[in-house]
């Protein structure tokens, strides 16, 4: 950039002309960015010091009765233990079976890229029709699941409407939306193996498990190590499903703390209480994107 | 792809007996293939033989295929619900929303890539650092902004607080930079200005990025669940994804040909798209993932 700026001469009102045009072309991007994403942050953590119940006029300051009130419920622990069982099998459901299907469809099959196609077309589609299909698959007489478990003799469970059942249900259909996002990025990252490391193991005698082992794993850890991130903050953020599935019930064996925000926004009106939990969601993300942002920024530094 | 020639190439095939256990590995591929294409291919085969099924049928014994077809159930979800303004409202909203960020992408991706501003180091990472806020946990102070601005149930109430865009200004920049610099350099050397070479040579030249960017938040704003649910509370103002939500509710398990009829209409436009569009969506996606 340096050579454009030496270049053409700087005189005092262009340069005045070219930092209004910067404010001009990046001010509206940032002034939405301070509305909408920067002012939550602070109204969050404000209002998880405050008792509220959006209507009335008065906010009483409360320190930290929220905070206490929160993290001594029992509900809230099942709620964290709910989306810590939901993040941990979905994105290592996701993880592995995208590893083997990205295997799969790396080989030189005919087809493979229509099946690649196929397999990624979950991903494209509205989480919520997803859920709204779903939910005729999962009907315990009329259901696809029941006709197949029909024909080896067996009964479909109530997915939907027992707690035993209900998370393993959000936990299949999240997965089978968005098992091709996976697969894309190993697909990606199987590419980015230099054939040459192939070519020198085959030559050293290598067998396939071997080439896999010490070719294929160690080059695919990068991609593993960003897909694993990006699921679990995608799975922190998963909402569409678990609304239209199984609105967080039966009882609440489907709510995950995003969920949890939801309803104590919208459902029982407990602005201190949505405050915490917001705060809480967005500390354990920030984590979570900072390790990410520092593998990011590696990855441009060496582009 | 002209990779099977790659693999075949490379693959020394040394014997017959070699060969035929080739052969034995490779039908297990399509094996697995067609597994896995048909576990995920499957649900979707099956709403869409049950918009096609009368109510005795899918109330009846199982089948694989519409015994009695029917286009009856189309009608029926397009008059249960008014799906005519719900398409309004999703194409209103979508190309909206995608307008502005691409929009703001390509202004705010401009500026930082060539523009001279003092710590400008500094306006990258306020905009990248809201990269790490989800929407999803703003959506009570947002709410409570909206109302107070009387945007509930409005277009601008469902478009604007989800415009401004960190991702697509950071693969634009990139992007930009990468541009061959000798071209740009002419053109203000000739006395165009920024927005000149903005319009007539950075747009023009980093075309495959800006579709790229483009198509990707047009999928994310049709398919957009949370924030449209919160907004609107009138039948007029539901989105798509909302009505089709609605639908179930009022019509699910008594009429499942009916819902999985307009569990169409939201499919079918995005699967047209994709087919003519996916080599885009898959490589922006990857690009993300792999090279930064």
């Amino acid at each position: 950039m340096a050579s454009l700026q030496q270049r053409i001469r700087s005189t005092p009102a262009r340069r005045w002309g070219e930092w209004l045009l910067f404010v001009a072309l990046i001010g509206p991007n940032l002034l939405l960015f301070g509305i909408f994403t920067y002012w939550p942050l602070i109204y969050n953590g404000y209002l998880s010091f405050v008792r509220w119940n959006f209507l009335r006029p008065v906010k009483p300051f409360v320190w930290f009765d929220n905070y206490l009130n929160v993290f001594s419920s029992r509900l809230f622990w099942e709620i964290v233990l709910n989306t810590l069982v939901f993040t941990v099998w979905s994105v290592g459901l996701t993880l592995v079976l995208g590893l083997a299907l990205a295997l799969l469809i790396n080989q030189p099959l005919r087809y493979r890229n229509a099946a690649r196609a196929t397999l990624f077309s979950p991903v494209v589609m509205s989480g919520a029709v997803v859920a709204v299909v779903w939910s005729y698959i999962f009907d315990p007489r009329y259901g696809l699941i029941d006709q197949l478990l029909g024909l080896v003799g067996l009964n479909s469970p109530d997915w939907l409407g027992t707690t035993e059942w209900a998370m393993p249900a959000v936990i299949m259909v999240y997965v089978w939306k968005n098992l091709g996002y996976a697969v894309v990025i190993y697909l990606a990252g199987l590419q980015g193996i230099p054939r040459e490391l192939y070519d020198a193991a085959l030559v050293d005698g290598a067998g396939p498990w071997a080439r896999f082992r010490h070719v294929t794993l160690p080059g695919l850890s990068p991609v593993a190590f960003f897909l694993s991130v990006t699921s679990v903050l995608a799975t922190f953020q998963a909402f569409d499903i678990i609304k239209v599935l199984t609105d967080g019930g039966p009882v609440t064996a489907t709510t995950t703390l995003i969920f949890y925000l939801y309803e104590l926004g919208f459902v029982t009106y407990d602005a201190g209480k949505a405050g915490v939990v917001a705060v809480v969601l967005f500390l354990i993300m920030l984590v979570l994107t900072l390790i990410q942002v520092r593998y990011l920024e590696r990855r441009v530094s060496y582009g | 792809m002209a990779l099977s020639d790659e693999l075949v190439l490379t693959q020394p095939v040394e014997n017959a007996a070699a060969r035929r256990r080739g052969r034995r590995w490779r039908a297990a591929g399509y094996l697995a293939m067609l597994l896995a294409v048909l576990v995920i291919g499957l649900p979707v085969y099956w709403t869409l033989i049950a918009a096609f099924k009368t109510s005795a049928e899918i109330y009846g014994p199982p089948t694989w295929f519409p015994q009695t077809p029917t286009l009856a159930n189309f009608p029926a979800a397009w008059n249960a619900a008014p799906f005519g303004r719900f398409y309004l409202n999703s194409f209103i909203t979508t190309l909206g929303g995608m307008g502005l960020e691409v929009f703001f992408a390509v202004t705010s991706a401009y500026a930082l890539a060539f523009l001279r501003f003092p710590r400008k180091d500094l306006v990258f990472l306020l905009l990248l650092a809201a990269l790490m806020v989800p929407v999803e946990i703003t959506i009570v102070p947002n709410y409570l902004t909206i109302a107070r601005l009387g945007w509930i149930n409005t277009y601008a109430g469902i478009i604007i607080p989800g415009a401004a865009i960190a991702y697509g200004t950071f693969l634009l920049r990139q992007a930009f930079l990468a541009l061959p610099y000798e071209v740009i350099e002419a053109a203000r050397v000739d006395g165009a200005g920024h927005i000149r070479t903005l319009v007539s040579i950075v747009i023009p030249m980093a075309q495959p990025a800006i579709v790229t960017m483009a198509l990707l938040s047009l999928v994310a704003k049709w398919n957009d669940f949370l924030w449209p649910l919160i907004v609107t509370n009138t039948e007029n103002m539901r989105t798509l994804p909302i009505g089709i939500y609605w639908l179930r509710n009022s019509e699910g398990t008594i009429n499942w040909g009916v819902v999985m009829a307009g569990s169409l209409f939201l499919i079918i436009p995005v699967m047209i798209v994709f087919l003519f569009v996916q080599r885009y969506i898959v490589e922006g996606i990857a690009t993300g993932a792999v090279k930064g």
